[in-house]
């Protein structure tokens, strides 16, 4: 009998935010033992509470398989404990020169060949490869929040990504049940170039007064058969974070459209950063890990 | 109905009632009335397994188990019985 998928792999996860923690949450729950790296141990205290949840509360509702015994998770202050894995996702904050310093980093410490996977949501992955000894090994994959409710998976290949990465990163994605969509290299690539400018705008309907952040959502949702509203979408990805991914492309496409408004700066300067801190354009019932 | 099933129907009834603020019969469709979404049916996964000192985990842990009081009440009861019974957990 043949080992389970699962049983190959070990990956490390870089950063334990919000997709951090998710995508952890994704690989344990299909049975692959994780290590999370933060070098905040504030985040890897509430990430070794919020994992557990977060995996009973995707199994509950059908997005994570019911009989497998969930991988370990092991966390780590220091980039030497990828030590041993077959895969790293970095999902760091959105930020070329941290995200290279990171990747470097744990590129010495991972055996040789160890795809790096890096969760950038806007930076071109051959503006990172710059930072990795061997750039065929780096590859984009832009897993959504939450990672193990959304099935279809970007995946970014870089001009300098070698085949054998894409296809070890197809084989990890099979294992925790995720469908990649390959696509090639640009700011933003395909998702985050249309939805993050079109966020922007919706903020800057709410600024100019048109419109309140319930309308702009009904509208959006009941009118254009938007999921969540661009305004809870916003507040679910994180409002530090669009700020960064927008100010990513519009440094790199110079597209007026991509340069965050005033209401996002001043809600990111108040801390509130959506449903992370318990408030943004909505309130929550305190902050979700 | 044996007194200890009266008591949890009550039990979660009482707690049902506070939480969504409209009267719950126990065989009341909560998904229909739309009171019981995932992330509070996971609050009463955590109140059951807390209050019963039960595991709810693998097979049981599917929505429909929180689709009414009744259905809440009998997962309890089939988990106390097979844990009793020495096949449980
Ligand atoms: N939030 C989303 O919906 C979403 C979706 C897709 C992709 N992304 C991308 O994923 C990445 C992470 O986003 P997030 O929303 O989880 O951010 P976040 O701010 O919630 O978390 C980032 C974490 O990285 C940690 N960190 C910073 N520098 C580090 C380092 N050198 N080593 C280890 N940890 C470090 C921080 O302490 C923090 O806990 C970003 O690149 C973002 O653009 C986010």
């Amino acid at each position: 009998m043949s080992a389970p998928e699962s049983a190959e792999h070990r990956l490390t996860v870089l950063g334990a935010g919000v997709m951090g923690v998710s995508i952890a949450a994704l690989a344990s729950g299909h049975g692959i033992p994780v290590t999370l790296v933060d070098i905040d141990e504030a985040k890897l205290d509430r990430a070794r509470t919020a994992l557990p949840q977060q995996i009973r509360l995707a199994q509950l509702v059908g997005a994570l398989p019911r009989d497998r015994v969930a991988g370990t998770l092991v966390t780590g202050t220091a980039v030497a404990a990828a030590a041993g894995s077959t895969a790293v996702v970095e999902a760091i904050t959105e930020n070329a020169e941290q995200k290279s310093k990171v990747l470097a980093e744990v590129a010495a410490v991972v055996p040789a060949g160890t795809p790096l996977i890096t969760n950038t949501s806007a930076i071109p992955i051959a503006e990172l490869a710059a930072a990795v000894p061997h750039p065929g090994l780096l590859i984009g994959t832009h897993f959504m929040n939450p990672a193990y409710v959304i099935r279809n998976v970007e995946v970014i290949r870089g001009p300098r990504t070698a085949d054998s990465t894409v296809d070890a990163v197809a084989g990890l994605l099979s294992a925790v049940d995720r469908h990649p969509i390959v696509v090639r290299d640009a700011p933003g690539f395909v998702t985050s170039r249309l939805l993050h400018p079109m966020l922007n705008a919706a903020a800057l309907v709410v600024q100019r007064g048109t419109a309140t952040v319930e309308q702009v959502d009904a509208l959006m949702q009941g009118c254009l058969g938007h999921a969540t509203g661009p305004l809870r979408t916003a507040d679910l990805i994180g409002l530090d974070n669009l700020v960064d991914s927008l100010n990513v492309l519009y440094e790199h496409t110079g597209d007026a459209g991509c340069q965050p408004c005033d209401l996002l700066l001043r809600k990111v300067r108040d801390g509130h950063l959506g449903r992370k801190s318990g408030r943004g354009f909505y309130e929550y019932g305190g902050a979700v890990a | 109905m044996t007194s200890a099933s009266q008591a949890l129907e009550a039990d979660l009834t009482d707690l049902l009632e506070r939480r969504t603020k409209i009267p719950v019969a126990p065989d009341a469709d909560l998904f229909e009335l739309g009171v019981v979404s995932s992330l509070f049916a996971m609050e009463l996964v955590v109140h059951l397994e807390s209050t019963y000192d039960i595991a709810i985990v693998g097979p049981d842990l599917v929505m429909e188990n929180f689709r009414s009081v009744q259905a809440m009440a009998a997962l309890v009861r089939r988990i106390q019985d097979r844990v009793g019974a020495g096949t449980g957990v």
